[in-house]
């Protein structure tokens, strides 16, 4: 069985343990959030959603994922 | 009456009362106090995704912003740094270009830090954004905002959520006499009369958040805001009498027995 090496990443403050190699859009797909609705920042830049299938997670990522709330 | 719109940007509002979406008990009371303001406008704050309880209620699914126009701001930024950062990723959301820069410099009194906001306006405006600038009531500030392409001037009637009211008409009113962009009157307000004395000031609109969502009846306040934004415009528009000094007789002095 190959054994498959996990990383550690930062999302909105959190510390969170995923797999290696997981893709940014397997990581907001698993966390069930609707991606017509956010925005998401890695390592402090914005990201172009429809670009996210192609970004690799590593170890120590900073990921930020933010949404419209109430507010004045 | 002909159509009198608020335009901001080149783009036609309807009502002339923006409305604020925070401190309501739940989404669904925000949603139908604005449906009763009558609100084109609200605006909407950008925040973290709560990852651990995905059930949350989220804003979208209350406030169709195919239908109203979300105007995202930048509340709780103390700095330019931190106002860019929140306006780029509002704006990648869904392609917001409407937005509302707010930059604080105090956290008790809420004030405006002005070298901040100046900063932020002129990248933001030349980065395509079009920018209603929370400011303070300084006519040299309001000036040099214009100059560096604000969209909108919105300076405080008092500090946010006070409900203090208009504090400073003359300050006020020296902005409206020199600026064209749309003056939108924004936190501080306390009660509808106070809408009523900002449209008859001039100015082109109000922002209000906490005097509606914190009445007691924020409903029955929703449409007290909706109806005083009104009166006040028609009343502006009408043109007021002269303030004399001494009484004037309403009824013919002639012909009195």
């Amino acid at each position: 069985m190959i054994k498959i090496k996990k990383i550690k990443i930062k999302i909105n403050g959190k510390n969170k343990t995923i797999d290696n190699q997981s893709t940014l859009h397997e990581l907001i797909n698993d966390l069930k959030i609707p991606i017509k609705k956010i925005a998401i920042e890695y390592n402090r830049e914005i990201v172009d959603k429809k670009k996210i299938k192609k970004i690799k997670l590593k170890n120590n990522d900073v990921i930020e994922i933010v949404h419209f709330i109430g507010g004045g | 009456m002909i159509k009198d719109n608020l335009v901001v940007s080149n783009k036609k509002f309807n009502s002339r009362l923006i409305v604020g979406t925070g401190k309501y008990k739940n989404m669904s009371e925000c949603a139908k106090a604005i449906k009763l303001s009558g609100a084109n406008i609200v605006t909407v704050a950008v925040r973290r995704v709560n990852i651990l309880n995905k059930n949350k209620p989220l804003l979208m699914d209350y406030i169709d912003p195919k239908k109203i126009t979300y105007l995202p701001n930048t509340a709780g930024c103390f700095t330019s740094e931190d106002a860019l950062r929140t306006l780029r990723l509002a704006r990648e959301i869904g392609g917001w270009k409407l937005v509302k820069l707010e930059v604080l410099g105090d956290k008790k009194n809420l004030f405006p830090d002005m070298i901040e906001t100046l900063k932020s306006t002129e990248v933001l405006s030349k980065e395509g954004f079009r920018v209603m600038v929370y400011c303070n009531d300084d006519p040299l500030m309001a000036k040099r905002l214009e100059n560096v392409g604000a969209s909108a001037i919105m300076p405080l009637a008092a500090p946010i959520g006070s409900g203090l009211g208009i504090l400073n008409k003359t300050n006020l009113m020296i902005i409206r006499n020199q600026t064209k962009l749309p003056l939108i009157i924004d936190a501080g307000l306390g009660q509808a009369s106070d809408a009523t004395i900002a449209m008859e000031l001039g100015c082109d609109g109000v922002l209000v958040n906490t005097a509606i969502a914190k009445a007691k009846k924020p409903f029955d306040m929703a449409l007290a805001f909706k109806n005083a934004v009104i009166a006040g415009r028609q009343s502006y528009l009408s043109g007021r009498i002269e303030k004399t000094l001494m009484g004037v007789p309403s009824s013919p002095t002639e012909g009195i027995i």
